[in-house]
């Protein structure tokens, strides 16, 4: 029953012809399809995830077994593969659901990520017949889940520097080493491993349970805690023949799931950013200090200024290159410049809307501080911001700065 | 069993509303519009019947152009078709108006059961139900919190919500059924429903492909009319309850004055 400063300033029937939220209304750039996916997905969030993921977070879980089945029924996961129980959408379409579903958490979305595009799709890309009939429509469904194994201990930015190896034996492989950081990896019923063998890299699909074969959760993490984060141990791990995917051999296999994935980031960091800003706006127009809302302060304007332009250009960014990637013209380069220019914004934007809530800022009770230590990992996962900026750099000047 | 649900598209529920000073009309043109949230229910109990029963869904809207958004959403959720009565004669049709032209179009259409949401965001006269059925001279099951129907029998039973619990209410098929919120949880269109919806018929008809006589529906023809509005005054300042011991017997005041105890 107190008075409401702030409708008693918003009078008359004036329309708002921007929403704060979408202040270019890049809304317009979408298809009917495209907006009834977006939709279905924020609603899921609102509905399902937030309120709930900050005790996630807290606890440092994330109730896979739980989610992942609505996930499944939505059609989420293997959003954008055709055939075996998949929806076959657009790539705009598996952009937006990737921002919607990072407005929630980023580690529901990376969750989403390593389904789809980083054990599903090499599944698609590369499996055999027998392979996508076994493992696609479970995982569609979500009744299993899979992980990606590429980074190990001592093998990260450089995975051709890997140590994990599969070699020959009669009709089977044998495969030994480590893999770490991996999402899902405690929890996976099935595991894309890539090893070395004596043909090149190649992608071994390992179920869980099978002899020598261990997936141990990681502790002490600091960020995408509402995410499992796992070590692979393969010691002298047997699998037959049809184990291994036929389709791919070297590296372009890994890394082409790794483009897929990057490309769902490069609009998912913005949801969070979104998310962020859209929290710092509602807490500067009730928060009062010095007799008014911190709203109104211009050093806050100015912050809301800024970040509302950085979003706005990090959206328009992700739908041109969702558009290029359906037109079929999207090369890893435009991908890498995407991940690496959107992730920053949405880290920058995310720590300009913490500043705003004080010390609300700093607790969980607000989405804030949340999305910030979680973009730290999507800075670093997907390949690093220095790797990108070195993928960007030789584009631009046909040198390699690699080595 | 072939359902036939009746929706409408509403301004945004969450939008703040306004009346077109010319006519005196919502003006429906500015701002978002969705589907009214109750008829949602009302497609998800359809679709759930049709799915125990291998029936169909269509959907009927009357409205201008853009409701065929609403329409599209419902074949999003599952429905099988759609129609939708366009016509520029049919604006500002009231509740008479608006049950006279839904029966004439329903009236030659073959139909188990007609569900309806119990009321619109909009209007708010939950009367629409009530004269469908009269019009239709159907068994009236209106305010639903719960529906089973036995194709066999052809009978449809409901618990009618009541302020004091609900009544169970017994009627043949057909039958015109409007349901409440706690009916059901309404499903998120699925990107496989969403994808499908595409290809599903979404047919508009027109007054005359209906046979609905022009001189019963529109705004000139309506019973009633809008004499004169105004706005609602701007909320005025609240008063600040401080807890001198009393302040929970000013808040029960309050709450008797207001009438909400
Ligand atoms: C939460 C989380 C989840 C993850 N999930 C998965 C997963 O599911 N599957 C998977 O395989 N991996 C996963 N990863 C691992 C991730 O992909 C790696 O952490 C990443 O590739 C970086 O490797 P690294 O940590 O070994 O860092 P390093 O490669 O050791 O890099 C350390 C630093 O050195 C910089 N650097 C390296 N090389 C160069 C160079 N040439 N020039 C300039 N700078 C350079 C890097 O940019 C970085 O700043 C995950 C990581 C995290 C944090
Ligand atoms: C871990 C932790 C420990 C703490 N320990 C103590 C303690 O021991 N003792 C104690 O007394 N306090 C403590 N604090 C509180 C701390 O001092 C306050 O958080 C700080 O003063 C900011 O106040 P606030 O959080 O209310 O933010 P607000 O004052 O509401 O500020 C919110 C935002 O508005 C901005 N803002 C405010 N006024 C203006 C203006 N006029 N113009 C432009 N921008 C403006 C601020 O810069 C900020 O970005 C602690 C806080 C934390 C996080």
């Amino acid at each position: 029953m107190s008075s409401d400063q702030s409708s008693a300033g918003a009078k008359g029937p004036a329309k708002a012809a921007i929403d704060p939220l979408d202040f270019v209304d890049t809304r317009a750039l979408l298809s009917g399809e495209e907006r009834a996916i977006t939709d279905t997905v924020r609603r899921f969030v609102d509905d399902k995830i937030v309120n709930r993921v900050g005790g996630w977070f807290e606890n440092g879980e994330f109730p896979a077994r739980e989610i992942a089945p609505q996930l499944g029924e939505i059609g989420l996961l293997g959003m954008h593969l055709d055939g075996f129980g998949c929806a076959g959408t657009n790539a705009v379409s598996y952009g937006q659901a990737c921002l919607e579903l990072e407005a929630g958490d980023s580690g529901l979305r990376s969750f989403v990520s390593v389904q789809g595009s980083l054990a599903m799709f090499p599944i698609r890309a590369y499996g055999s017949q027998e392979q996508c009939e076994q493992w696609l429509p479970p995982m569609a469904t979500g009744s299993t889940i899979g992980c990606f194994g590429l980074t190990e201990p001592d093998s990260g930015s450089d995975p051709g520097s890997m140590r994990t190896r599969a070699r020959r034996d009669g009709s089977d492989w044998i495969l030994n080493g480590r893999k770490m950081w991996i999402t899902n990896g405690s929890i996976a019923d099935v595991a894309v491993v890539w090893a070395e063998t004596d043909e090149g890299v190649r992608g071994f699909l390992v179920p869980s349970g099978t002899p020598g074969f261990g997936q141990y959760q990681i502790h002490q993490k600091m960020s995408l805690r509402a995410s499992d984060t796992g070590e692979l141990v393969l010691d002298d791990v047997r699998l037959p023949d049809a184990a291994v995917l036929p389709g791919v051999h070297g590296l372009r296999g890994p890394l082409s799931c790794l483009t897929e994935a990057r490309f769902g980031i490069l609009f998912g960091a913005l949801g969070a950013a979104r998310a962020s800003y859209a929290a710092a706006r509602s807490y500067a127009m009730e928060r009062q200090q010095f007799g008014r809302p911190i709203a109104g302060f211009q050093l806050t304007q100015a912050k809301f200024a800024s970040m509302v332009s950085a979003l706005s250009q990090g959206t328009l960014l992700a739908l041109h290159l969702g558009r290029m990637k359906d037109d079929g013209r999207l090369a890893p380069d435009h991908v890498s410049l995407g991940k690496m220019s959107n992730v920053r914004t949405a880290l920058d934007i995310c720590r300009l809307a913490r500043t705003i809530l004080g010390a609300n800022g700093i607790s969980l009770e607000y989405p804030v501080i949340r999305h910030m230590t979680n973009l730290e990992s999507v800075l670093t996962y997907e390949g690093t911001e220095e790797v990108h900026a070195l993928v960007v750099g030789k584009a631009v000047t046909g040198l390699d700065a690699f080595r | 069993m072939k359902i036939i649900v009746c929706v409408k598209q509403v301004p945004d529920t969450w939008a703040e509303k306004r009346l077109d000073p010319a006519t005196s009309r919502l003006d429906r043109a500015s701002g978002d519009a969705v589907l009214n949230e109750l008829d949602e229910y009302a497609v998800e109990e359809a679709l759930r019947i049709a799915e125990a029963t291998a029936g169909s869904v269509t959907v009927v809207t009357m409205g201008p152009e853009r409701a065929a958004e609403a329409l599209r959403k419902t074949l999003q959720m599952g429905a099988d078709a759609a129609v939708h009565l366009l016509d520029e004669r049919l604006a500002g049709s009231d509740a008479v108006g608006t049950s006279y032209a839904l029966a004439t179009l329903l009236a030659a259409r073959e139909f188990d059961l007609v569900l309806l949401g119990s009321e619109s965001t909009d209007a708010r006269t939950s009367l629409l139900p009530a004269m469908l059925a009269e019009r239709l001279g159907l068994p009236q099951m209106t305010f639903a919190a719960q529906v089973e129907v036995d194709p066999v029998a052809r009978t449809v039973r409901i618990h009618r919500q009541t302020e004091a619990g609900y009544d169970v209410v017994e009627g043949s098929m057909p039958a015109v059924v409007s349901v409440v919120e706690k009916i059901n949880e309404p499903r998120y269109p699925s990107f496989k429903g969403i994808m499908a919806a595409k290809k599903k018929p979404l047919e508009t008809v027109s007054l005359a492909d209906a046979g609905i006589d022009p001189e019963q529906v529109g705004g000139d023809h309506a019973w009633s009319a809008v004499v004169d509005f105004a706005q609602r005054p701007p909320r005025g300042a609240g008063v600040v309850v401080s807890d001198d011991g009393q302040a929970a017997h000013q808040l029960a005041d309050f709450l008797a004055a207001e009438k909400l105890l």
